[in-house]
């Protein structure tokens, strides 16, 4: 599962990560747009909230079901076949590195086919293109509903770019992933 | 488990490539490749990998265009002020026991790295004593390099870096601004030798007392980043030192035993006695 957030990203993440139990069934990789400059408290604020493991992805990581992975600041976070995380360095994606359209199209294009990807709260068109990949890919595509989103370009963006997804409120989310889990 | 179309057309052009230019970048992370390869076949106006192919083998003039989309070419001065502050402090009293040095910047790219050590070693009164070995396998980004001319854009945020990394002196004293661009004083590269070296097909390369290769492991395989990791143990003095991007590390390498963490949090490492 992937899930990108920007602008609002900590209240919208705060309201799905904790609700998902430790045994969630899948790796969750998160990219939140934030400054390149400094150390991101986002491990550590999420870790003490979740039930799922919470850490700063690393190259060539093997993922595991139950691990919540944050990209780190000033690198692409991306999805190789095989399972694993990769870092990248490349020229930022719509002024952001990280970039949801990076992880998003990575996790289409890699062998495991089944992927979820969320597009949160944010003020950028980051991860349109991204969830679109996803959904053409066989994957599932979910936004938040933007009257809900605190930041409402980054929804309206993924639902004109995939007019597929479902639009869903957070606490329609939380219950849908729990069934998941279940 | 069914292979994409695109990772089979993706494998065959870096064959492709592989037979026909010697260009080696079968062993490379797929996913930001893909990426990047998809940039030049929507810039080249192909429809499939397949397209961009037949191209790169009939079209000898066409492929260095390419080689820019396969090697990537981001960097900056004195990025992580932090590692450069680290190098100052902790390991240059190391380097002053040597009567000479030899430090290799690996995967130099534009240069911006190789500027940022040859500034560093200047004001640090090493420079008259060290060669720099920069190499790459991108020969424009070589040229870029020997040229030392930047973004005038780019060069506030070099300044910032710099002034970070604990200088005694200003950026601006080692560059003259013409023409929109940043010109470096060339005799920073008096004792730099240029040269195409490739951590994916060549050998060790000389016996350094530094090698700095950052951001550049992230984008090889796991197998390849052994490769590389290999390369650079054998290429350095006794108690050499390597450093490695922030975001690197030797953790999941075979080699990591032969290295110790000289300081963790930098990503610099120091060879083990006697390896």
């Amino acid at each position: 599962m992937v899930i990108g957030a920007s602008a609002g990203a900590v209240e919208a993440l705060g309201r799905v990560l904790p609700a998902l139990p430790s045994n969630f069934p899948a790796p969750v990789v998160v990219v939140v747009h934030m400054p390149a400059d400094r150390d991101s408290a986002l491990v550590e604020l999420f870790r003490s909230r979740c039930r799922m493991n919470v850490k700063e992805a690393e190259d060539k990581e093997p993922m595991e079901p139950g691990t919540i992975y944050f990209a780190p600041p000033d690198y692409h976070v991306l999805i190789e076949n095989g399972n694993r995380l990769s870092l990248s360095n490349d020229e930022p994606v719509h002024f952001s590195r990280p970039s949801i359209d990076v992880l998003f199209e990575s996790a289409a294009a890699a062998d495991e086919n089944v992927v979820l990807g969320i597009v949160l709260s944010g003020g950028s068109e980051d991860g349109s293109q991204g969830l679109r990949a996803i959904y053409e890919s066989g994957g599932g595509a979910w936004v938040q509903d933007p009257m809900e989103a605190e930041a409402k370009l980054m929804p309206r963006a993924a639902l004109v770019a995939c007019p597929s997804a479902f639009k869903l409120n957070l606490s329609e989310m939380q219950s849908r992933l729990k069934e998941f889990a279940a | 488990m069914v292979t994409k179309t695109d990772d089979i057309e993706m494998r065959l052009l870096l064959e492709a490539i592989y037979h026909r230019y010697h260009y080696d970048f079968r062993g490379y992370a797929s996913a930001s490749l893909r990426r990047r390869l998809g940039q030049a076949r929507i810039r080249f106006g192909f429809e499939s990998f397949s397209g961009l192919q037949e191209r790169i083998l009939h079209d000898p003039e066409f492929f260095p265009q390419m080689l820019n989309y396969l090697t990537v070419q981001v960097s900056e001065m004195f990025r992580d002020p932090s590692f450069y502050n680290s190098l100052r402090e902790k390991v240059v009293p190391y380097l002053r026991t040597y009567p000479s040095l030899k430090v290799w910047v690996a995967g130099c790219s534009s240069g911006e790295e190789l500027y940022s050590l040859a500034i560093l070693f200047r004001e640090e009164g090493l420079e008259s004593k060290t060669i720099f070995y920069c190499t790459d396998i991108n020969p424009e980004a070589l040229r870029k390099a020997e040229a030392g001319v930047y973004e005038i854009g780019r060069i506030a945020l070099f300044t910032e870096n710099h002034q970070q990394s604990g200088a005694q002196t200003s950026l601006s004293d080692y560059y003259t601004a013409a023409y929109g661009g940043a010109v470096f004083d060339r005799s920073l590269r008096k004792n730099v030798v240029f040269s195409d070296h490739s951590l994916v097909t060549d050998s060790v390369f000389a016996e350094a007392q530094l090698i700095s290769c950052r951001n550049v492991l992230i984008y090889f395989d796991r197998e390849l980043q052994d490769r590389a990791t290999k390369l650079f143990r054998d290429s350095l003095s006794h108690k050499g030192f390597l450093g490695l991007g922030t975001k690197e590390s030797l953790r999941f390498s075979r080699y990591s035993p032969d290295f110790s963490d000289f300081d963790p949090k930098n990503r610099i490492y120091q060879k083990e006695a006697g390896i």
